[in-house]
């Protein structure tokens, strides 16, 4: 199948830069937000799974970053946004969702640190995630 | 001897198929299928000294080992979903072993059955919407009058700049809702994700609507008509896709999945 003449496609910069994979000239934004979020989850009888937790990190600090760009311009919309304000609601679902599970699963599993302690570790992360850049950020052009 | 792991890129429903001649996956190992009760796995094998469960919580760091194995796995389902109907599986999914796999092949067959046949004969499209730059001139400078000093001129015109930018705001989010609902009509189920962050992106443009649709093969020149008829000079539209339908094979093997997406 080919893509249609009037795509609109432009190349992205910064991570969207690389070269075109599999499914044409896809974006790793694009790539990442169906790798990580979509698809079939299979959880509970594997030998090891990214873990639910961990994915919620990375789609919170997503989120926040796009919440606080638009803080920056001094608007505040989404907070009002019927929509967005509904995406919200969903993700504490999620995350409510999520904890749950990751309970169970933590039941399940013998000899782990308990959750907590666990979520205090991402929870440290999150907070230096603003001053600390992952590796690959510091791309100087 | 390294300890390894099978690494699970996809289900699609096609015995007797093949994976492409050359196809490799993560770690540039050769993807191979597993196959029980007329569906077959795409997999391939990895070490666990990168795949075990803290490696990976390292790995999750850093956004140059994400990125490289998403487009890995991406390229696996993508070269798969180019000739069968295919359920991706998400990122990083390791098993212990071959038989694990047709574990889960037997044990859900008939979720997986139902899950690959709404997909038959439909690619998923993606659609983001950006508010295009603004191109209206800065107020014009005004000589301070009756009593308003220049602080206080330069308030009154950050407060109307920022007024002015909240309108185009709404109005740029009321086309994208429109934007939305047109495309869907014409697909058989859509979903609207969350807006990317500009340095994800990769634009400095605002993300108004970043939209999944799966259309039927038959009726992409219906889909790409109504989006080029939306085209507005406020409204930055871009198509992406064909893409395997990773937005319409939500299947959470173990709890209730996520929300539906949206019914035509």
């Amino acid at each position: 199948m080919t893509n249609p003449a009037r795509s609109g496609y432009t190349s992205p910069q910064g991570y969207g830069r690389g070269a075109p994979s599999g499914g044409g000239s896809a974006n790793l934004a694009d790539i990442l937000e169906r790798v990580l979020d979509r698809g079939v989850v299979i959880v509970g009888d594997i030998r090891v799974n990214l873990l639910d937790i961990e994915l919620l990190t990375i789609k919170l600090r997503l989120l926040i970053a796009s919440v606080d760009t638009a803080r920056e311009l001094g608007i505040d919309w989404w907070e009002r946004d019927p929509w967005l304000s509904a995406q919200d609601g969903e993700l504490e679902e999620e995350n409510r969702r999520l904890r749950e599970r990751f309970a169970v699963a933590e039941g399940r599993r013998a000899g782990r640190r308990p959750l907590d302690a666990r979520e205090k570790a991402s929870g440290a992360r999150e907070e230096t995630s603003g001053e600390r850049s992952p590796r690959g950020r510091e791309r100087g052009d | 001897m390294t300890e390894v792991g099978t690494y699970v890129y996809a289900i699609t429903r096609e015995a007797g198929g093949s994976p492409p001649a050359d196809l490799t996956g993560v770690g540039g190992a050769p993807v191979r299928t597993v196959e029980h009760a007329g569906l077959v796995a795409y997999v391939s094998t990895v070490p666990l000294e990168e795949f075990g469960e803290e490696p990976l919580r390292r790995s999750l760091e850093d956004l140059d080992w994400i990125g490289a194995t998403a487009r890995a796995h991406h390229h696996v389902v993508e070269s798969v979903a180019e000739t069968v109907p295919t359920a991706p599986v998400r990122l990083v999914t390791v098993y212990s072993s071959e038989e694990q796999v047709s574990d889960l092949l037997a044990r859900r067959h008939d979720d997986f059955v139902a899950v690959l046949s709404r997909v038959v004969g439909r690619r998923e499209w993606g659609v983001k919407a950006y508010a295009a730059r603004e191109t209206a001139p800065p107020p014009a400078e005004e000589e301070p009058t009756g009593g308003d000093g220049p602080g206080t001129a330069y308030l009154k015109r950050r407060q109307a700049s920022l007024h002015s930018r909240e309108d185009a705001w709404r109005h740029t989010a009321a086309q994208a809702e429109r934007v939305h609902t047109t495309l869907a009509d014409v697909a058989v189920a859509s979903l609207r994700q969350r807006p990317q962050d500009p340095e994800l992106s990769g634009r400095t443009e605002s993300m108004v609507l970043n939209g999944a649709y799966l259309v039927d093969d038959d009726r992409v020149g219906e889909f790409t008509a109504a989006l080029d008829a939306l085209r507005e000079r406020e409204i930055d539209l871009e198509l992406t896709g064909p893409w395997a339908p990773y937005s319409f094979t939500a299947l959470d093997l173990d709890t209730a999945g996520p929300e539906a997406p949206d019914a035509p």
